[in-house]
């Protein structure tokens, strides 16, 4: 084997049950460049710093949890975001797809451009969750510091080339709830294949704490998660 | 012993050998009917279900407005005929398919003085009765009792530990409890088979040289056969006559039952234990199923019955024995599941029927529902057994994988993860030492650094300025060969007086003459010793003294791995801590030629144990709770669940075949984002876990925010029977001391989402 990059690992999950199929080892990276207001990983936007890792070693741990895994699990690399150390991740997955397990990443899409070097990734990536945050690419760039054409582009990509998606939502009250935003946001999904599952997940207010311990002002102060109803309106519209 | 009677209970059951000797066992897997089905054949629950349900909870809510007592005895020595009927209700006994009370009124507790007539007196006192003078007259001076006969045998050093709290929980004040007896021969033989047994016992016991051993199994014996005739007594007071087998499953269930009230009669022991039952009972349910005599309804309604007379055992308390075991618990353990030596799912449709009792009546911490697991029991049934996890929190699971090599395919559970094969081994239950105080002991040479007494014999102290790893670990292995052996003699010296003044007759009636007997001792502290021992070999630890030179502090710098997050270095130092103490609990003699065996499990006690218990190095406080079982310490864990389940699965259970406890909480929106997939993934954590050789989980699924506001609104109807497992049993959460449901409330929820 080539020289071993190292990924730089914010944290590790053992029991990751709802970012992928089935129970899954998530690898928070390090390193993000987006800031979503929402954010409730603050911790990993910063692009330095974080455990050193080689891809050998860190699948080394986390195959102790195969015996977790049975026929539907696997590894979910997560972040800050995967795509930002993409070849560390691709060597990692080689490691797993070469002992069958499978492997998914959660991305908010917005470094993606298309690249040799993306495209060897994908090859052992069994599964992409994917965020839409917002359809209006202006209202993205002030919900996160970005316009969406990265990531919408990314999305028709894994679909001409059929990968398997997640498609995720979160939904903030009277931030990313607006029904015409929801409904092209479905009209878009409807266009795309290779789509498994579309996800609305209720923003939370678990990350504030996160927010004040990096001395940073909470920019959803005051925003209150979305009601049952909010949330079965929007699965509605959107799913 | 085959006659007219005997062939018509029998008809239809196959196999040779358990008709020859009394053989449980044998009759079970020549008879029973394996079930790979799902639970759609369950029938709901009946309208006298629903009424005697009703009235057991308007019962258990005036209890809880009375201070946690119904009412109680104060004039009536408890025994197997020291009352009339007792009924639900008193006018229609009808409705109960399956009858007998502890006491003459539902809820009612007995007074029990046997093992000793301070507690009795106490628990009256506290509660606001007043006991009847006469009694204790009779037994402070014609009687000697369990507690009295201990204390006088005591050594002031055994009273010196005992008071400094760093062996505790013994059970000198209550019954040791934790021997089950086989229920199910009652209902397969009839007493008068068991009593011909028995004499026939009594008649080849010994050659006629009167060893010590010789006499005292002689009385022995005979005290059993009283027993067994005082349990005809007390069938005949309800109208039935047990002295033959049960010929159909209302019978089998209720001779079975009866077998079970002659123990809670007549003992209080700390865990009351129904045992193995389930494929048993499932053999003549589906016998009269087959035979068209009773229906799916019918069936059910006899164990939700059966079952709802194990909800309503009682025992007296006194406070600090419910400090120790908060909450009322009886540890009715009662097991369903697991897989024969032949490779066959012991899962029939009765053990389907046991989990839907907390879906027809309710979640309930009793019976101690514990599921015998091993990923190889048919998918329908561990679906069902996770949805109901899910659900209620009620159930516990035990890997039948590690324990069927060591007891077979016929054991009990005879408290919360301690295993004996069913009629043929008793248990010495001895409580737990305390690793962690004992370790303070080693640093500061056996002063306790609460009470200031130089506790153990005066081994030098630690004097360094920093703490180095194998000084301290030769000191302690010092001070744990010393607490080991002072440990197992105080056990010794217990059991004795035990067996002399309160025998569990009733209980031995119905296990085998030759018994085989366990010593159960038990660690306490075990994650904070762990941590600590870590964090002298892997950061810097300083002690800090006071002006007597007295360690009562530790300030320690830089990282240290801490057992629970599957991190070697760590949980090499568990496995050495658990060998290394049952190797010098191994060293002695133990009484009655008993096997010792160790558990990690300390029930609600770590609370009360944490109290007594100073600063560690490892950054616990003093006072704080220890963290419970052989759960890793609160806020160790940094990788989530599985990590901290990968670190407790490398404990090998035959290094603590007394039980390996490990209780965690899920929040139901972690574990998957529909039902279906929650009982997916729970199976699959479970698969996981116990494929990889752990011994026990406990799964509770809730959020800490439902914990919260059923400590903040104890009155909400919904939180009436909310149940939560903790470290080996389950108990209403709202029946906690506050202080033990801050402590629940403060241990990890795994909800990262």
């Amino acid at each position: 084997m080539s020289e071993m990059r190292i990924g730089y690992v914010n944290a590790l999950e053992t029991f990751g049950l709802v970012d992928g199929p089935g129970v899954r080892f998530v690898v928070f990276l390090q390193g993000c460049n987006m800031r979503c207001r929402y954010c409730h990983n603050p911790e990993t936007w910063a692009l330095s710093g974080g455990e050193e890792w080689t891809a050998v070693k860190l699948y080394d741990h986390v195959k102790r949890y195969k015996p977790y895994w049975k026929n539907n699990g696997g590894i979910t690399v997560s972040g800050g975001e995967p795509l930002l150390q993409m070849e560390f991740v691709t060597e990692f997955f080689e490691l797993a797809k070469q002992d069958g397990v499978h492997t998914a990443i959660d991305t908010s899409g917005q470094p993606f451009c298309e690249s040799a070097a993306f495209e060897k990734l994908m090859e052992v990536t069994d599964l992409v969750l994917l965020d839409i945050k917002e359809w209006d690419s202006d209202k993205h760039k002030a919900l996160t510091g970005f316009g969406n054409e990265n990531i919408l582009a990314m999305a028709r990509w894994l679909s001409e080339h059929g990968k398997k998606m997640w498609i995720r939502h979160v939904l903030v009250p009277n931030l990313t709830d607006d029904s015409a935003s929801l409904q092209a946001i479905h009209d878009f999904i409807a266009t795309l294949n290779g789509v498994e599952r579309v996800e609305i997940l209720p923003y939370h207010t678990f990350g504030i704490a996160k927010w004040q311990q990096l001395g940073l002002t909470y920019p959803l102060e005051g925003v209150q998660p979305p009601t049952a109803e909010q949330i079965e309106l929007a699965k509605k519209i959107t799913v | 012993m085959m006659n007219m009677e005997d062939q018509r209970a029998w008809q239809g059951f196959e196999g040779r050998i358990w008709k020859k000797e009394v053989n449980v066992r044998d009759f079970i897997q020549k008879n029973y009917r394996p079930y790979d089905g799902d639970e759609s054949f369950l029938a709901g629950s009946t309208e006298a279900t629903d009424k005697l349900w009703d009235m057991v909870q308007r019962l258990q809510k005036a209890e809880r407005a009375k201070g946690g007592i119904l009412d109680m005895e104060t004039k009536v020595v408890s025994g197997l005929t020291a009352y009339g009927a007792g009924y639900i209700f008193e006018d229609e006994p009808e409705l109960e398919k399956i009858v007998g009370l502890q006491t003459d009124l539902p809820l009612k507790r007995a007074f029990m003085p046997f093992g000793g007539i301070k507690m009795a007196e106490q628990a009256c006192e506290t509660n606001g009765y007043t006991p009847d003078p006469e009694l204790h007259k009779i037994f402070t001076e014609y009687v000697t009792t369990h507690n009295q006969a201990v204390f006088d045998a005591y050594t002031p050093e055994m009273k010196k530990v005992r008071h400094n709290k760093i062996i505790t929980g013994l059970p000198d004040t209550y019954g040791r409890g934790r021997i089950v007896g086989d229920y199910r021969r009652v209902a397969l033989y009839g007493i008068d088979y068991l009593i011909e047994e028995k004499q026939q016992d009594l008649a080849n016991c010994g050659d006629g040289t009167m060893l010590d051993e010789v006499i005292r199994l002689r009385e022995e014996i005979a005290k059993q056969i009283r027993a067994l005739k005082g349990m005809k007594e007390m069938a005949k007071i309800y109208g039935f006559d047990i002295a033959k087998p049960a010929v159909n499953a209302r019978e089998a269930v209720q001779w079975l039952y009866f077998g079970y009230l002659a123990a809670i009669k007549t003992q209080n022991g700390a865990a009351m234990s129904v045992g193995r039952v389930s494929t048993f009972l499932d053999i003549y349910i589906q016998r009269d199923l087959d035979n068209g005599v009773i229906t799916e309804k019918e069936a059910q309604e006899l164990i939700d019955h059966f079952v709802m007379k194990c909800r309503m055992v009682k025992f007296a308390r006194i406070p600090s024995y419910n400090q120790l075991f908060s909450g009322d618990p009886v540890w009715a353990t009662l097991e369903v599941a697991g897989i024969g030596v032949d490779g066959r799912s012991m899962v029939t449709k009765t053990d389907f029927r046991f989990l839907h009792t907390l879906e027809n009546m309710g979640p309930s911490p009793e019976p101690n529902l514990t599921v015998l697991y091993s990923s190889a029991l048919p998918e329908n049934f561990k679906r069902y057994a996770a949805k109901i996890s899910i659900n209620t929190s009620s159930v516990q699971y035990e890997n039948d994988d590690v324990m069927k090599p060591v007891w077979g395919d016929d054991y009990s559970i005879c408290c919360c993860v301690s295993a004996t094969q069913t009629g043929k081994e008793m248990q010495f239950f001895g409580a737990r030492a305390n690793l962690a105080k004992c370790l303070l002991y080693a640093i500061n040479g056996g002063v306790d650094a609460k009470t200031r007494e130089q506790v153990a014999p005066s081994f030098g102290a630690i004097k360094s300025e920093i703490l180095d790893y194998h000084e301290v670990i030769q000191k302690y292995e010092v001070m744990m060969d010393w607490l080991a052996g002072l440990y197992v003699n105080t056990l010794n010296l217990i059991q004795y007086m035990h067996d002399k003044y309160y025998y569990e007759a009733a209980e031995m009636a119905l296990i085998d003459t030759n018994v085989r007997r366990t010593f159960a001792t038990g660690i306490a502290g075990f994650s904070h010793v762990v941590d600590s021992l870590s964090a002298i070999k892997y950061a810097t630890v300083r002690p800090i003294r006071d002006d007597a030179g007295i360690t009562i502090d530790f300030a320690t710098d830089g990282e240290f791995p801490r057992y629970g997050n599957d991190d070697d270095r760590a949980d090499d130092i568990a496995l050495w801590l658990l060998k290394t103490f049952l190797e010098k609990i191994k060293k002695h003699h133990t009484y009655r030629h008993s096997e010792p065996t160790t558990s990690i499990l300390t029930i609600t006690s770590n609370v009360v144990y944490g109290k007594a218990t100073s600063n560690m190095p490892d950054g616990r406080r003093a006072g704080e709770p220890l963290s419970p079982g052989a759960n890793p310490s609160y806020g160790a864990e940094k990788n989530g669940l599985l990590a901290s389940l990968n670190s407790v699965a490398k404990l090998p259970y035959h290094w603590a075949l007394d039980g390996i406890s490990n209780t965690q909480t899920i929040h139901p929106d972690a574990l998957g984002h529909d039902q279906q997939e929650r009982i997916t993934n729970l199976v699959q954590v479970m698969d996981g876990y116990f494929d990889q050789g752990a011994h026990h989980l406990n799964v509770n699924v809730f959020g800490t925010d439902k914990l919260i506001d059923a400590m903040e609104h104890p009155e909400k109807e919904e939180y009436a029977n909310f149940t939560i497992r903790v470290s080996g049993y389950a108990v209403k959460f709202i029946d906690l001391t506050r202080e033990q449901q801050m402590d629940v409330i403060s241990r990890t929820c795994h909800e990262r989402m």
